[in-house]
């Protein structure tokens, strides 16, 4: 066997994943994918250690609920061949190994910067320098948007090339968020920082992140959660998708100019947070999620009261969504925009909800299911157009189904357990921990050293794989229809850019 | 149309009618208020996360501060967390709460640039630069927008170029790869012109304070006009404070 096998928050000694040579290395992850569909490369990554870098990748088994591990080591001045000349989703992965070591890849057809991460190897060329795909022509033209846009939002440069309206090709160049955050987990020495950094990571997915980070950890301690633990984690996951989706239709009915939908779906994101303000002190669960803790167990008060937001927040959603979704001008704008094909989506590897309206019932809820979800029978809401309909439909269904998951959870409020002690993460491990985020797979893998220490933490966002979805979806669209196909899309900057 | 109708009727007025005396339910963590009780000093200072807390005397500087509310959890008989969410100020020794006081936080108008309330007192648009921001104040900002909390009618509106603008608020620590683009984008807005830092990561760059990826000379070139801390800042932080800074409230 070169490669080892383990389950979701599992750990194991970084010893025993098989190190082996490159070319085997290649063969042995690209074979796996190209062998089965329901595989995905969940994170690939490198670090250094004794002056070459480890090179490890876990590919996820959507079926059989486990995730296959190995290792190689790789010289900085080595020249390789690439995984993604064979797979295009491992592209953004190499490039990254690549950006951060120097490691070149011979055939890897976009080589191109990802973040400009302060640490890279290459620091001579900075982010105005970003080497942009252009074509010479007469009659195509170029549109360069941002990295400051036209609303309240984060940061990036989008490059279109233009056919008068219509968008022959986008190239999405990010970095502008880059915090140096996978740096930070190493230079923090305090648990309370590690968890604070965790849930800046992004602001719109702090429970998702932070759930992410804790299990992680707590796999590094051996620290066995209880109950109740678990519940605050999955109700916390699932107000947030509630609370997201409902803002991202606002959004997106803003983007179609209807007026109505936006200030409905925009005043209805409100109860949901504000209850979340209620509970634990924060709008956006900013404090909740703690290693080992339970910070603010949920009272039968407090599931009264979470009981009575959601049955007048389903009225008023329920009739909104219906108005929408029999509203001809709202839906000649969705229908057809945007189109991602179930082949394009399934080749570069697009994960969450994006898959899942793609018909890849990828959800790891359902494929790796951690805290309660096992005992929720989680099903995923698959769509099948991929089209900017398909993503607005999916939001409407994952929030009912949201709800549901919530009643069936607050119906059986755990007992609180004491605190009991974590300990510290133990020597010469290597953890992974998935959790679905309402934006999709959220991946973070821990190395710790000699003395339990952290010597690599690696963060990806969903949207590390979804931004080039986005770039696809909008060739040959009405250069228009952009802002509506990127809401429903809504990637993460600060998540991909770290 | 009538569908329409329909669900204005039951989505009624949704507006908070005086967002400077609004009620917060539950629990919120604002305005702490430090007691002069004895606690072990060096285990107050190993709570932060972010080193917001200093000692002789016990202070808890807000700028710096995640509101994780941690301390006042270890130290329930130290630190309380109030539900005070009027927080901004133009001073940025405000931002220090001391222990044994109990005072709001307050814009001092005294030493607010005259033209801010002549000419910014009835509207005043702002460019929003996100600079490392992690989308929690810029998601918070979008909320002052709604139809809840309406900052509208005050005459505050976010617009889309910085030429119409008459100040940035910046969020996030600001990082190198933005440092760039902020300064473009502050040197395109016409004078006179404001700066406003909008939650914990823009005024102290906060849990990433001291990262090599940082580029904060922006903020040593130019003073602040308003701090509206908060991780992220409530909506009704920011609204009671643009309100502060550009009208003189009776």
């Amino acid at each position: 066997m070169h490669y080892l096998t383990i389950q979701n928050n599992q750990s194991v000694p970084v010893s025993e994943i098989p190190e082996i040579s490159y070319n085997a290395f290649l063969v042995l992850n690209t074979g796996m994918m190209v062998e089965n569909s329901g595989r995905h490369c969940a994170n690939y990554f490198g670090y250094p250690e004794a002056g070459a870098i480890k090179l490890i990748c876990c590919i996820a088994d959507d079926e059989d609920h486990l995730i296959h591990l190995s290792s190689c080591v790789a010289d900085t001045n080595m020249e390789l061949a690439s995984f993604t000349a064979k797979l295009p989703c491992f592209e953004k992965f190499e490039r990254e190994i690549h950006e951060n070591f120097g490691i070149h890849y011979t055939d890897h057809p976009w080589l191109k910067p990802v973040r400009f991460a302060y640490n890279r190897a290459d620091s001579d060329k900075g982010i105005a320098d970003y080497p942009f795909y252009s074509i010479d022509s007469e009659e195509l033209h170029e549109v360069g948007v941002g990295p400051i846009h036209a609303g309240v939002i984060e940061p990036g440069h989008f490059r279109f090339i233009c056919n008068g309206e219509q968008i022959l090709h986008l190239e999405i160049q990010l970095g502008y968020q880059h915090r140096g955050i996978e740096k930070l987990f190493l230079e923090k020495d305090q648990l309370n920082q590690l968890s604070t950094l965790a849930e800046n990571i992004a602001g719109d997915t702090t429970a998702g992140h932070t759930t992410a980070f804790v299990h992680a950890w707590e796999s590094l301690c051996g620290f066995k959660t209880t109950r109740d633990i678990d519940f605050v984690r999955t109700l916390a996951l699932e107000l947030e998708r509630i609370a997201v989706h409902t803002g991202d239709l606002s959004a997106v009915c803003t983007d179609i100019a209807y007026q109505l939908g936006s200030s409905v779906f925009g005043r209805l994101r409100t109860p949901i947070v504000n209850f979340m303000q209620e509970w634990c002190g924060n709008r956006l669960s900013k404090g909740l999620i703690r290693p080992g803790q339970n910070k603010f167990p949920f009272t039968q008060a407090l599931a009264n009261r979470l009981s009575e937001v959601l049955d007048i927040f389903e009225t008023d959603f329920i009739e909104m969504n219906k108005e929408l979704f029999d509203l001809p001008s709202a839906l000649s704008r969705f229908e057809r925009t945007g189109v991602v094909s179930t082949l394009d989506a399934t080749s570069i590897g697009v994960v969450g909800m994006a898959a899942r309206t793609c018909g890849m019932p990828r959800d790891i809820r359902m494929s790796h299911p951690h805290s309660l979800y096992p005992e929720l029978n989680h099903e995923p809401v698959v769509k099948h157009h991929g089209d900017v309909y398909s993503r607005v439909q999916i939001r409407k269904h994952e929030v009912q189904q949201s709800i549901l998951h919530i009643r069936n959870l607050i119906s059986n409020l755990p007992d609180v357990h004491e605190r009991v002690e974590m300990g510290k993460p133990r020597a010469g491990l290597f953890a992974i921990s998935l959790v679905e985020g309402w934006r999709g797979e959220i991946c973070h893998c821990a190395v710790t050293g000699q003395q339990g220490e952290l010597i690599h933490y690696k963060i990806k966002d969903p949207s590390f794989h979804n931004w080039l979805a986005l770039a696809l979806a909008v060739r040959n669209n009405e250069i228009s229809d952009f802002p509506v196909c990127n809401k429903s899309f809504n990637l993460s900057y600060c998540g991909h850019d770290l | 149309m009538y569908n329409n109708l329909k669900i204005l009727y039951h989505q009624g007025k949704q507006f908070i009618p005086d967002v400077t005396t609004a009620l917060l339910p539950g629990i919120f963590r604002g305005r702490p208020i430090i007691s002069k009780a004895i606690v072990n000093e060096n285990d107050l200072l190993q709570t932060c996360p972010v080193n917001a807390i200093s000692i002789n005397p016990v202070t808890i500087d807000l700028g710096k501060c995640t509101f994780c509310g941690e301390c006042a959890m270890r130290f329930p008989e130290k630190i309380e967390f109030t539900t005070d969410y009027k927080l901004s100020t133009n001073v940025r020794e405000s931002l220090v709460i001391k222990e044994g006081e109990d005072k709001p936080v307050i814009i001092n108008s005294a030493v607010v640039r005259s033209e801010i309330h002549s000419l910014f007192g009835r509207s005043l648009k702002l460019r929003q630069v996100s600079a490392g921001g992690d989308n929690s104040c810029e998601w918070e900002l979008n909320a002052a927008n709604n139809v809840q909390f309406d900052m509208g009618r005050f005459g505050i509106e976010f617009v889309a170029s910085p030429r119409h603008a008459d100040g940035i608020v910046i969020t996030g620590p600001i990082t190198e790869n933005m440092a760039e683009p902020l300064q473009i984008c502050y040197d395109a807005v016409p004078h006179p012109k404001i700066i406003i830092l909008v939650g914990t990561d823009a005024i102290s760059g906060g849990i990433f304070a001291g990262s090599k990826a940082l580029n904060r000379s922006f903020l040593d070139k130019y003073s602040v006009d308003l701090f509206i801390p908060g991780n992220p800042a409530h909506p009704l932080t920011i609204i009671n404070g643009l309100l502060g800074l550009t009208r003189k409230l009776k």
